[in-house]
């Protein structure tokens, strides 16, 4: 690999830098009188000889990364001789890929028109040409650099004011990856959301109540364009969140206010980090245990019972994912239901409550903010869960309130349109993106009202 | 007796039946929750336990050369693509000699694993002298002869053996001719096609690479977030949309990463699929808001007495953050890191949306090759039809398991460690 | 009042003999009395503690104490930090049932029922015994709702009318309706320090207890607060029983009829409260009120 070899011979170039910025430092200053005459230590006259070294010609690396590929593409398709110049974007990729393939090595040449077969010559020329290019840039800027470095190490240079700038910009680019990671997601599926919605039209997508994505291979076969009404999904992802929230709301506070109020020392030490390996375990695992333990079991029951039970029942995810998020819940209550002065209990057992009493008039009264912002972070999450559904629950979009039949959810209609081969124009997989949009909405919506709920309500007791 | 006190008194049988009941609630919940555990566990225990160890069949092998077809042993590509199944065929049918017919041969050959005939290929690739003798082979089952013999003798009737094999397969354990081995191939191959050939090893590695590439990137930008956010950063509009965005990120649904690193990293940075060096990147975004929340909780925890000594002797701030804070901190962080790992090791979705859900047999070699990881080869095998991969999957559950609790146990056993109380 | 004045003057104006005399030398030097001097027992008492012993863990924190407590009177329990006071008061109605490794021996009777008999039901005992705190605590909840709370619990009222009366005439009693008749709706966390103490109070008497147990219900309040909570407990005496622990000598002269002197978990002196301030009778307890220890 060409840059990783590049960014070794940089790391050298840097040490090598360094330890002449060093030898320097001490050159300059013997004549003083020695090092204590420098403005800062001689540790700081080098790392400024290795940064000049090192951050520009790092930039040089990462702006080629960036545009090689598209100047490499833009040059050759122009190159190319006006019989096989392609007609629309699909027939541009699909060239570009079998020139690509061609040139890997992956397709064999003989299978090719001879236009294309000399296209790909081209382009391993041209990448060997750009790529040379690039390592004498490289290399040059790196040494260049070094030596700018190294010549400026003068006494009175303020060397450490320099290398602690640099430090903290690097430290505030560490910060800002939160930023341009959210900017990221919001960008890549609102960019593939509103190429979605020029095909399919928002209002069908979001009250349509027909979702069939696949579409079919001809043009004149029936349904061709497929069905993008997302309410299925919607009801469905909100069945099986309803479901979850059945169980976990009561089981996670119950075992919360259970272990914070009465349960004895010991049984709290153990029984709370018991609990919380439920949210250690991989979500995979729930999704097996779900698909092959709880669905059977609850068929099994439902039929014995002379019920009609999916085999991919709403229930058993539901079921599954409530179990999961006990653990989240019950941590976060347990949190907010410590965080209650002992004097509230004190002056409600004071006036003769029993124990139960002061639990439920005063301690979840006063509790309340905290456990609903929990709550509704756990909501988020069960909205988002993606691997028990997509294992234990269908792939049939039914509109139905039944928790015994099979429902599809958002997070199972992203994976099932983007793995496998896709093409990246069709509406199937803009569909995903457009989903994602909806799921990071609403998500990003009740984490915002959750966060702000817990925030305040902390600060009433801090 | 007052008023108050004979009122009290009638309303308390009341109340203590309701206190009761509150309280039984609270322990059905709480044995609810452990009950989840234990069925969990022992569930995934008592169906991955069986796919350690797997059934060999003992034949009498020939070895023949024109069976093989080789008539220069000195030739490695003769070695190389000899004939072994026929060796094996011809041990079946020397067993069996009453077997007759197409489909019935057809079926007995089925007994043995289609990989044995590598098993024989690598001996005699070792030992050229073998050729013309007659040996004693244990050769791998297939899995339904597995699942067979490792079933009660009651629950066979239910197994997918075909009806013709059983009583071959029994005389076999009848004679003593099968025996249930060690599951070696488990922890050195990797995916397969056949049950009894499918290993974990390419997903570990796979994992191995991706839990790399997110351990180098994501522990130093998040540390150095955190620094920035701790002691740097001026408290302004631009450092509370930094916070605000932590915060979301944390919660934000896995599978969004999965889509941000389909878009941006593969169409967009051309990066290739099915790689761990993407798989990395995905996963770092993803844990990066868990490590810089706690590495702000552990440097929090510095006392500022300690940063008023070192700014107060002349230090500058970064020289008070290098020496001081971050080797205080360091302890908390690293635990943070740990569970943060221990976190991405275990996610599934975001891997599958850039397509690390390939079929991968070959070990993968770096953090460019194509792999999969143990999350996401467990849920291909969960998809798997046949039966024995059930027990597959679920001891490949356990290997993560594994791997998830020595990692808590670490990050505990750090924190304990290194803990300091001020 | 003369007398807390003189005392208060006292311990103002002698920090130096304050700070000369270091509490561990005083207590080599003075022993405790063989038994409490002066009168701890009375003839018709309401409560009447025996031989109490009180442990933290492995540590005890009160020895041996005997006394009682009046019909309708006001004590006070007066002594350094950390002398049991509190420990004691909150005995008194089992709150320290509350802290696992707190145990209680010796008998505690309210008129004819022992307070620590099992068969005696907590519940029915906090009711008799109400307890209002150091810190205000008010619930979460609106003013209405926090007097309205015990008797909801006990069903003292059946009727709306009926709880609108003992809300009433509890917040009158505690002399704050007329400042918060109007926004009873409002939360009882937004009234100030003193409304907030004086919201407990009112809480509490709204079951009626025999007894009130007040453990240094001042402490967290400006001086003007205190003096109308003082009032308050003034315009009780007459009523309710009410045990009063306090830091400060001044308002235990200003509101009580009888003071108990604690001294390390021991009960030193107990006397008719002028008896105490003017004329104590043991060293320690003369060392305590003239300031030279605290």
């Amino acid at each position: 690999m060409q840059a990783g070899n590049l960014v070794l011979l940089l790391v050298a170039l840097g040490a090598v830098f360094y330890f002449f910025g060093w030898r320097r430092s001490y050159a300059v200053s013997a004549p003083l009188g020695g090092v204590r005459h420098l403005h800062s230590l001689p540790g700081y006259y080098a790392s400024l000889a290795a940064v000049w070294c090192v951050l520009p010609a790092l930039a040089l690396l990462g702006l080629w990364l960036i545009i090689d590929d598209a100047v490499i593409r833009t040059n050759l398709m122009a190159s190319l001789p006006s019989s096989i110049q392609p007609a629309n974007e699909v027939d541009y990729n699909l060239l570009l890929n079998q020139i690509r393939n061609v040139a890997g090595g992956a397709l064999n040449p003989a299978f090719v028109p001879a236009e294309v077969v000399a296209a790909a010559e081209q382009l391993v020329a041209m990448q060997a040409r750009n790529q040379q290019m690039m390592s004498i840039a490289f290399v040059s800027i790196a040494v260049l650099g070094g030596v700018w470095g190294w010549s400026r190490v003068q006494p009175r240079l303020r060397a450490r004011q320099q290398v602690e700038s640099v430090m903290k910009w690097m430290l505030m680019g560490s910060a800002t990856v939160a930023i341009l990671t959210t900017l990221g997601i919001v960008l890549s599926v609102l960019f593939e959301s509103i190429r979605f919605f020029q095909k399919v039209s928002p209002v069908e997508f979001l009250f349509g109540l027909q979702w069939s994505p696949q579409i079919a291979l001809r043009a004149d076969q029936v349904g061709a364009t497929g069905a993008f009404g997302a309410v299925p999904l919607f009801a469905g992802t909100l069945l099986i969140s309803f479901i979850a929230m059945c169980v976990a709301v009561p089981v996670g506070l119950m075992s919360a206010i259970y272990l914070a109020e009465y349960a004895h020392r010991n049984v709290r030490a153990w029984a709370k980090p018991i609990l919380e390996i439920l949210a250690g375990v991989p979500t995979v695992v729930y999704g097996f245990f779900a698909a092959l333990t709880v669905a059977p079991a609850i068929r099994g029951f439902g039929e014995s019972m002379g019920l009609t039970v999916a085999s991919e029942s709403a229930l058993a995810a539901g079921l599954v994912m409530g179990i999961m998020i006990i653990p989240f819940i019950s941590s976060l209550a347990d949190d907010v239901i410590t965080a209650v002065p002992r004097a509230m209990r004190d002056g409600s057992l004071a006036l003769g409550a029993t124990q139960s009493e002061t639990i439920k008039r005063v301690v979840i009264p006063a509790a309340l903010p905290g456990i609903m912002g929990g709550i509704l972070l756990a909501v988020s999450r069960a909205i988002g869960e993606t691997m028990i559904v997509v294992m234990a629950a269908g792939l049939a979009a039914n509109l139905t309130a039944n928790p015994l039949e099979a429902v599809t959810t958002i997070t199972v209609q992203i994976v099932t349109l983007l793995v496998g081969d896709q093409e990246f124009d069709s509406a199937k997989t803009l569909a995903a993106f457009a989903l994602g949009l909806m799921l990071f909405i609403v998500t990003l919506g009740l984490n915002v009202i959750a966060l702000k709920i817990v925030k305040k309500y902390r600060e009433q007791y801090e | 007796m007052s008023k108050t006190t004979e009122q009290v008194r009638k309303s308390l049988k009341a109340r203590y039946s309701s206190e009761k009941r509150f309280r039984a609630f609270g322990i059905t919940a709480v044995a609810f929750g452990l009950l989840a555990v234990v069925v969990l566990f022992t569930d995934i225990i008592s169906k991955g336990t069986s796919a350690f160890v797997e059934t060999y069949i003992q034949l009498e092998i020939h070895w023949d050369p024109e069976e093989l077809g080789i008539d220069d042993p000195t030739d490695p590509d003769q070695i190389n693509v000899a004939d072994y199944d026929a060796l094996i065929k011809a041990a079946l049918r020397e067993r069996f000699p009453e077997v007759e017919g197409r489909l019935d041969r057809r079926a007995l050959y089925q007994l043995v694993s289609s990989g044995a005939g590598f098993k024989l290929r690598d001996q005699l690739a070792a030992n050229l002298d073998l050729l013309g003798t007659t040996q004693t082979q244990w050769l791998l089952a297939d899995d339904d002869v597995d699942i067979f013999i490792k079933a009660d003798v009651e629950d066979r009737q239910s197994k997918r053996l075909p009806e013709v094999a059983r009583p071959w397969v029994e005389a076999l354990e009848r004679d003593g001719q099968t025996d249930i081995q060690w599951n070696a191939s488990f922890f050195s191959h990797g995916d397969s096609r056949e049950p009894e050939q499918a290993g974990v090893w390419a997903a570990v590695t796979g994992s191995f690479f991706t839990m790399l590439v997110t351990l180098a990137l994501a522990f130093p930008i998040g540390v150095a977030a955190a620094v920035y956010l701790e002691e740097f950063a001026p408290k302004n509009r631009f450092t509370d949309f930094i916070e605000v965005n932590i915060n979301n990120l944390a919660a934000v649904p896995s599978i969004i990463f999965g889509l941000l690193g389909l878009a941006i990293f593969i169409n967009l940075f051309g990066l290739p699929r099915s790689v761990p060096l993407v798989g990395g990147l995905v996963l770092t975004l993803m844990t990066l808001p868990t490590i810089i929340i706690s590495a702000r909780a552990s440097i929090k925890s510095v006392p500022p007495s300690i940063r008023e000594a070192a700014l107060g002797m002349g230090a500058s701030r970064m020289q008070m953050v290098m020496h001081h804070v971050l080797p205080l901190a360091m302890p908390g962080m690293l635990t943070g890191a740990i569970i943060g790992m221990a976190q991405a090791l275990g996610e599934t979705a975001p891997l599958l949306m850039i397509g690390m859900v390939a079929f991968i047999v070959d070990i993968p070699g770096g953090p460019l090759d194509a792999s999969t990881v143990l999350p996401v080869q467990i849920y291909l095998w969960a998809d798997s039809p046949e039966a024995s991969f059930v027990a597959l999957t679920s001891a490949a559950i356990m290997v993560l398991l594994a791997f998830l609790i020595t990692m808590n146990t670490l990050a505990v056993l750090l924190r304990k460690r290194l803990e300091r109380r001020w | 009042m003369e007398t807390a004045q003189k005392l208060n003057d006292t311990a103002q104006t002698n920090p130096a003999a304050r700070m000369a005399q270091e509490p561990e030398t005083m207590n080599q030097r003075i022993p405790y009395p063989e038994r409490t001097i002066g009168k701890p027992l009375c003839d018709d008492p309401k409560m009447s503690m025996r031989n109490v012993d009180v442990f933290y863990g492995d540590s005890q924190a009160i020895y041996g104490v005997d006394l009682d407590i009046g019909k309708n009177e006001v004590i006070a329990l007066i002594g350094p930090s950390g002398c049991g006071k509190s420990t004691f008061l909150r005995c008194l109605n089992r709150m320290n049932d509350t802290i696992d490794i707190c145990k209680v021996k010796g008998s505690f009777m309210l008129e004819q029922d022992n307070i620590y008999d099992p068969k005696l039901d907590v519940v029915e005992l906090r009711a008799r015994v109400g307890m209002v705190f150091q810190k205000p605590n008010p619930f979460p909840k609106s003013i209405y709702e926090n007097v309205a709370y015990g008797p909801r619990l006990h069903g003292l009222a059946n009727k709306k009318f009926e709880l609108d009366e003992i809300v009433e005439s509890s917040l009158r009693k505690a002399g704050l309706w007329d400042e918060v008749k109007d926004r009873l709706d409002q939360p009882g966390t937004g009234l100030s320090g003193g409304q907030q103490q004086r919201l407990c109070i009112a809480r509490s008497i709204a079951v009626s207890p025999e007894v009130v147990l007040m453990d240094e219900p001042c402490s967290a309040l400006d001086p003007i607060a205190t003096a109308k909570i003082e009032e308050l407990i003034d315009e009780l005496s007459g009523q309710y029983t009410i045990a009063i622990v306090t830091h400060s000598m001044q308002q235990a002269a200003r509101v009580s009829q009888r003071t108990a002197y604690f001294h390390l978990g021991r009960l030193i002196e107990v006397n008719d409260t002028n008896t105490v301030f003017t004329a104590p009778e043991h060293a320690l307890t003369e060392a305590y009120i003239t300031g030279r220890f605290g």
